[in-house]
């Protein structure tokens, strides 16, 4: 008896899951090794601020960019990386805040208070940094069980403007260069296109298509073929 | 005002500086020169141009004695878009800019205008270090000792007439040597040539220097080769850096950041913790090196001396 492509890929994912995992920690690693090697810029704190939240910004488009990367090169079993990317993004969002909360303000709650409330920048990040809290939480395949796929798969649309909070506060940092802000809008609007696009060729095609392919190779519940 | 300890003597004042950096880069080439058997390329190969060492330097009643920031901190954590909008950027990009040959114009409303060669211009002034704070308006600090001369002695040389209302000045613009000044995909960064510009009695306040060294040496490229200016009591975005041209005029100048965005930046740009910068505090800052941010104090601390220049204004137009 052969292994199903799908089988075939998902073990190849399985093997190479650990080597994925690892590097993801690179970012993390090295802000590490520059500190334990006093390689950090002059204001270390502020490094380490933009080094985590970089990375929390691109593991978020990392994990969204999973299922359009799947669908369009075939290799389902991408999929079963996509909760590891997403998990990570959240950690590193929160080393991110935490971050500003003991290394920038050092628990100046006063401060902290007034820059959530008054500095657009800051409550744009807060906000999706606990929007993304649940979305955590949920992740494992109990709750997925719990809410049942449709709800999950509802809530977990929440990432879609989750990433779009986290251009944004990257983009009202900046004092003259959108260079950088604007690679990642660039990035999350082709996601989002993508996602619009085929939404609205499977409204107008439902009757037709059976996704009969791609109904089989997923499994029920967890792996939805419209996953968000 | 300085805290190291002087030694007693220098081995600069042994050998001079310019003298064993050029031995130095002799021994060097050389040896590179013989090994590669190419002797007779040594005879054109160019002297290179070693850092210039200011000795004896007038001390300053306006130094601060608080710790100084080290060169390192100075010299790779700086914003100059020009080269590079990454604060460790300019470090690497500045690294071959030549500052010399330079000149600096002195122009508008003068009755002797003219255009100075930078080295003839740093021997017609004594030079003083000045140890002042440095405070950025992205909220962090610094204490540098500049090596420089009051600007006022430089506008008195040039003497002003009655319509010199205001001081303007002019970065280069040459995007071959300062590669920030390049369009990308985007744009622009900023209009450049990167402009200032100060009222005359603020430019001519005895705090205001040209600087044109620092921790005794001439200035690195990223730090504002070969010539800036150095208002202490103003968001670091004042101290223009390689400066070409000054103009003295009778109207108020426009300056880059505040074309860039004239909500955040207005001509004066006094620091002022009471005004917040609309996208962040200027309450506290983090003073390079240390870790916990410290309150911001009103005019940079130099209040005292120069307060009394905005008597009547309405402290909060002054950012």
């Amino acid at each position: 008896m052969f292994a199903s492509p799908f089988a075939q890929q998902a073990l190849l994912i399985k093997r190479l899951k650990p080597a994925v995992f690892l590097l993801c920690l690179l970012p993390l690693a090295d802000l590490i090794y520059r500190g334990l090697t006093n390689q950090l810029d002059a204001d270390p704190v502020d490094d380490i601020t933009a080094v985590t939240g970089t990375w929390g910004l691109r593991l978020l488009l990392i994990t969204l960019a999973v299922s359009p990367v799947r669908q369009v090169t075939g290799w389902h079993a991408l999929i079963k990386l996509r909760r590891m990317f997403g998990l990570f993004a959240f950690f590193y969002a929160c080393l991110h805040f935490l971050t500003y909360l003991m290394l920038d303000q050092f628990f100046a709650w006063q401060f902290i208070v007034e820059d959530i409330s008054e500095r657009p920048y800051i409550l744009v990040g807060f906000s999706a940094f606990v929007l993304l809290v649940p979305l955590a939480v949920t992740s494992t395949n109990g709750w997925v069980r719990r809410l049942g796929g449709r709800r999950w798969q509802k809530l977990h649309a929440l990432v879609y403007g989750i990433a779009v909070l986290g251009v944004l506060h990257h983009f009202l940092q900046v004092k003259a260069d959108i260079s950088g802000p604007a690679q990642y809008a660039l990035i999350l609007m082709v996601l989002l296109a993508y996602r619009w696009y085929r939404r609205r060729g499977k409204q107008a095609g439902k009757t037709r298509v059976k996704t009969a392919e791609r109904g089989q190779i997923l499994k029920p519940g967890v792996l939805s073929d419209t996953d968000v | 005002m300085l805290i190291n300890k002087p030694r007693d003597i220098k081995a600069s004042e042994i050998t001079d500086y310019v003298m064993f950096k050029r031995r130095r880069e002799f021994i060097k080439t050389s040896g590179a020169m013989l090994a590669l058997g190419a002797v007779p390329m040594l005879l054109h190969s160019p002297v290179t141009q070693a850092k210039l060492v200011f000795e004896s330097l007038q001390k300053s009643a306006f130094s601060t004695n608080e710790e100084l920031t080290p060169y390192k901190a100075v010299t790779t954590y700086n914003n100059f878009y020009e080269f590079s909008t990454d604060k460790r950027g300019p470090a690497e990009l500045a690294r071959d800019f030549k500052s010399r040959p330079w000149t600096l114009e002195v122009a508008g409303e003068v009755n002797r205008p003219k255009t100075f060669d930078v080295d003839e211009l740093i021997k017609l002034f004594d030079l003083e270090e000045r140890i002042y704070r440095l405070r950025c308006v992205e909220a962090w600090s610094m204490v540098v000792p500049w090596v420089g001369f009051p600007l006022h002695k430089l506008i008195a040389h040039a003497e002003p007439n009655s319509r010199a209302k205001y001081v303007e000045f002019e970065t280069l613009y040459d995007p071959e040597r300062m590669p920030g000044q390049h369009k990308s995909l985007f744009g622009s960064v900023l209009d450049w040539p990167y402009r200032e510009g100060l009222r005359i009695d603020e430019a001519v306040h005895p705090l205001t220097i040209l600087a044109v060294g620092l921790y005794g040496e001439e200035l690195p490229g990223q730090n504002g080769a070969p010539i800036r200016l150095v208002v202490p009591w103003k968001y670091g975005f004042k101290s223009i850096k390689s400066i070409v041209k000054i103009k003295l005029s009778e109207d108020q100048p426009l300056n880059t950041w505040q074309a860039q965005a004239p909500r955040e930046y207005g001509f004066y740009a006094n620091v002022n913790p009471e005004v917040p910068h609309p996208r962040w505090s200027q309450a506290r800052e983090r003073r390079i090196g240390e870790f916990l941010k410290r309150p911001t104090l009103p005019f940079n601390g130099y209040g005292e001396q120069v307060a009394s220049l905005y008597r009547g204004m309405d402290p909060t137009k002054l950012y």
